[in-house]
């Protein structure tokens, strides 16, 4: 087996302009002959196409138009406004709101969630007795559904028959209703969300770190290193990648959060702890206001996409492979 | 600092304190919550942090026996199960094709695909809704399986692609002098080949339809097709007095995700790793 398959070599090794010369000249002089290549091309690429255009691009286009009319979502949109339903949610107070707790989410994400599963993911790496179980243990709440996880949460921190009610009576403090106070809902949603999804930051936290090679921080230690310095010096930066893929992740889950927030309070008390996802459900789905909705929906979108390109030229463009940027760094 | 034995003791009970503090805070709340189930509400106000006094099993009996929880079961597996199939087949099509195949505007299209995994579900799903009682899809199982396969596609295809193109290219080569077509190969080599990759993207298929909420809630207006999340939060809305059976519904509502989860833990872990790494 001499010949190499061009095709196949092209589509690993050859930049992205010669690929389609190359691929051609293959159909045309490849040995063996390949009936139908194109047809084949077309056939495995339908379905996925046909899913993708019809139900992620499309909707996003309906709410895009959606959004220039005031429409109740029955019959077809008609009463078109223009930006107004954009104008009006960048005036109101909840929808303000929303951005202001969307931004404190993050803020608090990114200090103590993120941070937090750095360090376990870093204490885990070390030779511990038992190690196997506390990473199955931390790791577990990832498959709950964040349903089951805010409903448990309901009941465990309720100030009657929960064990937060339990804990504040037994330190004399008043320590109840976390999620009835606009004070703390916030961070009580916060809380409840950690505990969700620490346990995949950890993970993809270890996943990294043990793929950094041992000589590496051996050396750093032969060379007279502290373990801080060598923590902080040759691990974090291997770990950058994976950091600033989970920030991201990190971000765009939180512009998104809707299902723990709904269960656990939704929105409340007196939009307290309400997000953009609860904001345009509550107009979409229950007040019928569609057109609005829609145009909340859009700000939820440009928000995600202007973070992600943003982010993706500024802080992952180092990272040659980093999971978004493979694709997009090629054009 | 590398092997157990010159680690010194107290930094390594310091350690395991740590974790064991840790793993409290995720093991208590569940625990509460399995003992909560066979207490009444009267022992849950009393006694909460305790061991039952005495055991009571109707409220798990009671779930157990009823239809509405099986129902919830199966629609559950159904949907995760059906919504896999269509993701995972779409997606293995699609990645070969942009591992293998070399023609005009791949890259464009691979990127379109992978643009999507920025998409937050939350901003589609009223639009989404609209479409959806336009094809007659509302209380239709479909209805949440097309669209949870369509936002599957992304991470699936990316990491699909990647394994993809792990496979060397003589294996396609000797495939082709042995009469294999593109759907040949497809078909009889690469997906065997593919099995530990397929096996990682099913996971995480799996896991995602599972804890799907939003969709199913405005789907399904029937109740019969509702999934096991929509049916807990309305369960905790119906017995809203009756904690202690609202943590029974809620742990046996667990159950299936642990169980699953400690069969393919490898699985998912490497499917979340695999699509962060790309």
């Amino acid at each position: 087996m001499t010949r190499p398959s061009a095709v196949a070599d092209a589509s690993r090794a050859a930049p992205a302009t010669h690929r389609s010369a190359a691929g051609r000249g293959a159909a045309r002089r490849g040995g063996p002959p390949r009936p139908g290549r194109r047809g084949a091309l077309a056939v495995f690429l339908t379905p996925a196409l046909l899913l993708f255009l019809s139900l992620v691009i499309a909707p996003i286009a309906v709410a895009g138009y959606a959004s220039l009319y005031k429409w109740n979502g029955f019959g077809l949109p008609e009463n078109f406004v223009g930006l107004d339903n954009y104008t009006r949610a960048l005036a109101d107070p909840t929808f303000r709101g929303d951005l202001w707790r969307g931004f404190v989410l993050i803020v608090l994400s990114l200090t103590v969630q993120l941070p937090a599963a750095l360090g376990l993911a870093m204490l885990l790496n070390q030779p511990l007795r038992g190690r196997g179980v506390y990473r199955l243990v931390f790791f577990a709440p990832y498959v709950l559904s964040e349903v089951t996880t805010a409903v448990l949460f309901t009941l465990v921190l309720s100030p009657n028959r929960g064990l937060g009610g339990a804990i504040s009576r037994w330190l004399g403090a008043d320590a109840g209703a976390v999620f009835a106070d606009p004070d703390t809902v916030l961070f009580a949603v916060f809380l409840v969300v950690s505990w969700k999804y620490f346990g995949l930051y950890m993970m993809l936290f270890l996943a990294a770190r043990q793929g950094i090679p041992k000589e590496l921080s051996e050396a750093a230690a032969t060379d007279g290193a502290t373990a801080w310095q060598a923590f902080r010096h040759v691990t974090l930066p291997l770990l950058g990648p994976t950091i600033r893929i989970s920030v991201f992740l990190s971000v765009i889950g939180t512009i998104q959060l809707f299902d723990m927030v709904w269960v656990l309070t939704g929105g409340g008390p007196i939009h307290a702890s309400e997000t953009m996802a609860v904001t345009m459900y509550q107009y979409g789905f229950r007040r019928f206001e569609v057109g609005y909705a829609s145009a909340i929906s859009i700000v939820m979108f440009l928000l995600s996409l202007v973070f992600a390109l943003t982010y993706q030229r500024v802080v992952l463009r180092r990272d040659t492979e980093g999971a978004l940027t493979t694709q997009g760094a090629q054009r | 600092m590398t092997s157990p034995t010159n680690a010194p003791r107290a930094r390594r009970l310091v350690l395991h304190l740590v974790c064991v503090a840790v793993g409290a805070l995720i093991v208590v709340p569940v625990w509460f919550g399995v003992l909560g189930g066979f207490k009444d509400n009267g022992q849950l106000s009393t006694n909460p942090l305790g061991w039952p006094d005495p055991w009571i099993t109707d409220n798990y009996t009671g779930i157990l026996g009823s239809r509405v929880f099986w129902r919830q079961l199966g629609n559950s597996v159904l949907i995760a199960v059906t919504s896999t199939f269509v993701v995972v087949g779409a997606a293995a099509m699609a990645a070969y094709v942009f591992a293998r195949f070399a023609f005009r505007g791949r890259e464009l299209l691979a990127t379109l695909f992978a643009v999507g995994l920025m998409f937050p579900f939350a901003v589609a799903i009223l639009p989404l809704f609209v479409l959806l009682r336009g094809m007659g899809l509302l209380d239709n199982p479909l209805g949440v399986i097309l669209p949870q396969a369509a936002f599957g596609l992304p991470v699936t295809v990316i990491i699909l692609r990647q394994f993809f193109r792990t496979i060397p290219g003589e294996v396609e080569e000797a495939a082709i002098l042995d009469g294999c077509g593109p759907f040949g190969f497809f078909w009889r080599v690469l997906l065997p080949m593919a099995r530990p990759a397929l096996a990682t993207v099913s996971v995480l298929a799996i896991v995602t339809s599972w804890n799907n909420f939003m969709l199913p809630l405005v789907v399904f207006t029937d109740q019969s097709w509702w999934t096991l999340p929509v049916g807990v939060q309305a369960f905790q809305g119906q017995y809203a007095d009756d904690t202690a059976r609202v943590l029974a519904y809620v742990v046996l509502s667990m159950v299936p995700a642990l169980g699953f989860y400690a069969v393919a833990e490898r699985q998912l872990v490497g499917g979340l790793a695999g699509s962060v790494k790309g």
